[in-house]
């Protein structure tokens, strides 16, 4: 006799409502990962996410947990005020890199400055993306965009920031890490790097933000096999994964 | 035996973006060009004898579209 097992499902954690993410948008993924580790975790209704604008804006539609939407940039000021007031519930932000890396540029490194005990899941795709594809400070040198249409020109605009080099210098940050979700063997370890992120949080250890490298076919204007390309070629050099600040406490965890 | 499995494909979620059949190890997926799904993609299904239910489609895939079933031998005792 045979019978059938379920090896994968969509988790509870993600409502019904379809996304309007391009198709193969990672950002897709990236939601499906939080949502995979907040069932695991068992911490779904206890948990709080605050949205950002851009992409990802209505974040709030797809997850089944309370969301509440922030101004542009604002989502670690907004996290912060309600980890205070409820610190037993968990809260996070879910921003984009011209949210947390332009405009929210200082609301990321002050929170991180303060050790809020907040995680923070940034998806760095090197640009724009609801808006139609500018240029963001993460965008690679020499990328075409709709505003540096002959390539990012380093000398005139900065350079490519790197968000978690930077903040782990912070002493308030607990954990901080690089994975990107090109490939399968890459997105596993992604999910256990935000499966950390949230037990920081749970242990009280501090700031904690997962970056990850994500791709936007529709704004890059190549189709989604080769944005994920795209991403193991040009960005993995310029944003090279890794573990740049983890908590001692966090050091023997096993996820 | 092999082991064996199968996916069902959510047609409401799945936006054809073929990010699951390029990432398939046994390339027993393809997009379905006979059809459409009610948001007007072409969704994936599976086209061949030989999936294993590794689950690597439902890790790529950015909508959470698929279900994976893998088939678990049960122990039967030899007859004659
Ligand atoms: C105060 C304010 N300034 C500018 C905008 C316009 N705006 C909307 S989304 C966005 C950038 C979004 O990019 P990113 O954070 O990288 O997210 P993505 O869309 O790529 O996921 C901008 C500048 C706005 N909505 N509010
Ligand atoms: S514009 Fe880019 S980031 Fe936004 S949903 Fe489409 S592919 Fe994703
Ligand atoms: S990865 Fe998901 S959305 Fe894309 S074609 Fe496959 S099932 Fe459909
Ligand atoms: S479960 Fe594995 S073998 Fe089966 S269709 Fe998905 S990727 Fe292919």
């Amino acid at each position: 006799m045979v019978m059938e097992k379920v090896v994968y499902q969509r988790p509870e954690s993600l409502t019904d409502t379809v996304t309007h993410y391009c198709p193969g948008c990672t950002h897709g993924v990236a939601h499906r990962l939080v949502a995979e580790v907040l069932d695991e975790m068992g911490i779904r209704e206890k948990t709080i996410g605050v949205a950002p604008v851009g992409c990802s804006v209505f974040a709030y539609n797809y997850f089944n947990h309370d969301y509440v939407e922030a101004a542009h940039g604002r989502a670690p000021a907004m996290a912060t005020g309600i980890k205070r007031v409820r610190p037993q519930n968990t809260v996070y932000t879910y921003q984009g890199d011209g949210d947390l890396a332009s405009i929210g540029m200082a609301e990321i490194v002050h929170a991180a400055i303060r050790g809020e005990n907040i995680t923070v899941i940034f998806i760095n795709n090197a640009i724009y993306g609801m808006t139609g594809g500018q240029m963001a400070p993460t965008t690679l040198a020499g990328m075409k965009t709709t505003s540096s249409p002959l390539g990012r020109d380093v000398e005139l605009t900065g350079y490519p920031v790197k968000m978690a080099e930077m903040l782990s210098t912070i002493d308030g940050a607990g954990y901080i890490v690089r994975r990107s979700l090109h490939n399968p063997v890459n997105i596993r370890k992604a999910k256990k790097a935000i499966r950390k992120a949230f037990e920081t949080q749970e242990r009280g250890l501090g700031f904690a933000m997962v970056e990850l490298l994500s791709s936007c076919p529709t704004n890059w204007k190549i189709t989604p096999q080769e944005a994920l390309d795209f991403i193991e070629n040009s960005m993995l050099p310029v944003y090279p994964l890794g573990d740049y600040k983890v908590h001692p406490e966090l050091a023997g965890l096993r996820v | 035996m092999p082991i064996r499995g199968r996916i069902e494909v959510n047609q409401l979620h799945c936006k054809g973006c073929e990010l699951c059949v390029m990432a398939c190890p046994q390339d027993v997926m393809a997009l379905d060009m006979e059809h459409l799904t009610p948001k007007g993609y072409h969704p994936a299904q599976l086209v061949a004898e030989g999936c294993t239910g590794c689950a690597i489609c439902a890790i790529v895939c950015p909508d959470a579209a698929i279900t994976v079933y893998r088939e678990t031998p049960q122990k039967t005792r030899a007859t004659a």
